[in-house]
């Protein structure tokens, strides 16, 4: 299942593969639909959602982290309701850059976002976010990395028939988005139309801290608890869980991006001191697990595992999460010299994958896992020595 | 319920024994097939199960109980199995002011003192039936899992205090028994968890520690269970029995070996 080819060429199939399915496989995946809500007989619309694709192994409703390599090594992709934990590298370099992964593959499918963020106006993210790759790009770039070649892009465009040559690099259209899972070129940004088309939300905690509160303040710090009420506020008036009577139930799926949660500039003290406010990171995502699991949306947080002095805050942040990431790049340490990991940019660890619906799960062989960012592609791949 | 877990453990859902506390570990790994083995078991064995579910949603444990051979949701609908699911629970503690005390409401408060609105909600989930005749055969309660329960604010201690008033009421005066799941964290220093983790160890008459395998990941070995049993009304000097098995874990079932007896290397 995980070999499903999430590439140019295998791609179409797989995108006919969920429209076809949503008629055909009503009935089989109608009992194990995602776990959105009580009643069964959604489930069947639930499946052509664009940009999601039923599990091979569960049924269960699965997005794309917008990164196929690893989509491919947590058993397909994300499964809806579901968090991913990323645990940062140490300066924030690549955890960034999968988190604009994260919120660019939901703009190519047309999902609704939510930003969060107590660093950068989620409106600044937005406009970083990397252009998505083509399918001629894509063929191209598989080509040039297979060779391994240094030419220049001039010389390989010769390798393509003279007639292609005619044609315009860049589609001007819009992506089409039945594929599951994109690749995104990080030189380029996403046009702004696309931007401007998609539906999103943002929430930047320095402009709402002034706000009062609703709730009466329990252990969560303040930052917490107005994130967690923006989040059920969003979720109930868009009909994401299906209990607003004024809304029709939604069929799309809310991406919710939070970033660097834990650090202090959400207010939390963990990483400052040993002894900060221990609680109020795990209850916040308890609750928010609770929110994600009762609703249609998937969430990516990126964390700062590295500045969290309590060291037992960190199992429990990770038995918390459904799906852990942690990254660790070569910068600045002294693995950037060593030469066995010459050919990276860091290591990858996949510390925990959920059981969902199951006793047993996906889990790849390999381990030994490596990244490389290339001028166009963001790869995973076993560490060869 | 797993078949070979049964005859390790020696006993059958006819067969089960009453006023028991076990205790289910895991380190370095996932043990919930522990829970769901246990919950299929007392469904099976006829009993009255009161599960606190905090870590996944229902229809988790539903479809994973439909491949063990029970059915939870018609476990719910007859009254043999009241559930609590967390999760959704919690959504609705936190973000809606309860008319009345809801068994997770230490969630809303900054400072809660104990669990006694859980406690109190396990005893009207597993009181005995009016009618006077038993429909079923012993009240348990399950718990899925206590570590969770230091995450969201309380202390070890009122962990420990909840599990005592339980073991008072189910398993002594009601003649039930309770399975609880705890997390082992190793070798982080999580103090609070150790407090827990060792108190419920003297407590209990049973541990089922499931652990990684020291050696590391294998695709044939998923890891290592040892069961424990103990006495502990008694005094220390008679030895407790301990057993060690390997296991992997498949689709429906769990396979059970002896150590370096897997299938995959004879």
């Amino acid at each position: 299942m995980a070999a499903v080819a999430t590439c140019g060429t295998g791609a179409g199939s797989t995108g006919s593969m969920v429209a076809a399915g949503s008629k055909n496989n009503v009935t089989s995946f109608q009992r194990r639909g995602p776990r959105a809500s009580g009643s069964d007989s959604s489930y069947s619309r639930l499946v052509s959602i664009a940009g999601t694709r039923p599990s091979v192994r569960n049924g269960q409703l699965l997005v794309s982290t917008g990164l196929p390599a690893l989509d491919q090594l947590l058993g397909g992709g994300l499964a809806v309701g579901t968090v991913l934990l990323i645990e940062e590298d140490k300066y924030n370099i690549y955890s960034s850059l999968l988190f604009k992964y994260f919120l660019a593959e939901g703009i190519i499918n047309g999902h609704t976002l939510l930003v969060a963020s107590a660093k950068e106006d989620p409106a600044d993210i937005l406009q970083e976010l990397p252009a998505p790759l083509l399918d001629d790009n894509v063929k191209k770039d598989f080509d040039e990395d297979a060779c391994n070649h240094k030419t220049a892009e001039s010389n390989i465009k010769m390798k393509i028939a003279w007639r292609y040559q005619l044609l315009p690099k860049m589609e001007a259209g819009p992506v089409s988005s039945s594929r599951f899972g994109h690749y995104y070129d990080v030189s380029k940004k996403m046009p702004q139309e696309l931007i401007e088309a998609s539906k999103w939300h943002g929430f930047f905690f320095p402009e709402k801290s002034s706000s009062t509160l609703n709730i009466e303040p329990c252990s969560l710090t303040h930052g917490y608890i107005k994130l967690l009420q923006f989040i059920q506020n969003i979720i109930y008036e868009e009909g994401f869980d299906g209990s607003n009577p004024q809304v029709k139930k939604q069929k799309n799926i809310l991406r919710i991006g939070i970033q660097n949660l834990g650090s202090p500039l959400w207010g939390d003290d963990l990483c400052c001191t040993e002894n900060g406010n221990s609680r109020s990171l795990t209850k916040f995502l308890y609750v928010l697990r609770g929110l994600l699991r009762t609703s249609l949306s998937a969430c990516m947080i990126t964390m700062p595992t590295h500045l969290i002095q309590n060291k037992a805050i960190i199992s429990r942040v990770t038995n918390l999460s459904d799906t852990v990431v942690g990254l660790e790049s070569f910068i600045g340490s002294e693995r950037e010299t060593n030469p066995l990991y010459k050919d990276y940019h860091g290591l990858i660890h996949i510390r925990q994958i959920p059981r969902l619906n199951n006793l047993i799960y996906d889990v790849s062989d390999v381990k030994d896992l490596a990244f490389k960012l290339k001028r166009k592609l963001f790869t995973i791949e076993r560490r060869v020595e | 319920m797993f078949p070979e877990l049964n005859n390790l453990l020696n006993t059958t859902p006819d067969r089960a024994e009453q006023g028991k506390l076990t205790l289910l570990c895991d380190a370095n790994t996932d043990g919930s097939f522990l829970v769901h083995h246990f919950l299929s078991f007392y469904l099976k064995a006829n009993c009255k199960v009161c599960f606190v579910a905090l870590i996944q949603s229902f229809s988790h444990y539903n479809i994973v109980g439909q491949k063990l051979g029970v059915s939870l949701t018609v476990a719910r609908e007859c009254g043999q199995l009241v559930f609590l699911e967390g999760l959704k629970s919690s959504v609705d503690v936190f973000f809606r002011a309860q008319a009345e005390p809801h068994p997770l409401q230490f969630l809303r408060e900054a400072n809660a003192e104990n669990l006694q609105p859980l406690y109190e909600f396990v005893r009207e989930a597993l009181k005995p039936v009016d009618d006077g005749e038993a429909a079923w055969r012993c009240p348990v309660l399950l718990v899925d899992d206590l570590s969770v329960l230091l995450s969201l604010g309380m202390g070890a201690v009122a962990v420990l205090d909840f599990i005592h008033y339980c073991r008072a009421t189910v398993c002594w005066e009601r003649k039930g028994n309770i399975v609880a799941l705890v997390h082992d964290s190793g070798d982080t220093e999580d103090e609070e968890n150790n407090i827990l983790l060792n108190g419920l160890s003297h407590q209990s008459h049973l541990i089922l520690r499931a652990e990684g395998l020291a050696t590391g990941f294998c695709r044939d070995v998923h890891g290592q269970l040892r069961i424990l049993w103990r006495t502990p009304s008694q005094p220390t000097t008679q030895r407790d029995w301990s057993l060690t098995y390997q296991y992997k874990i498949q689709d429906k079932s769990v396979s059970f070996f002896a150590k370096g007896m897997s299938p995959a290397v004879l």
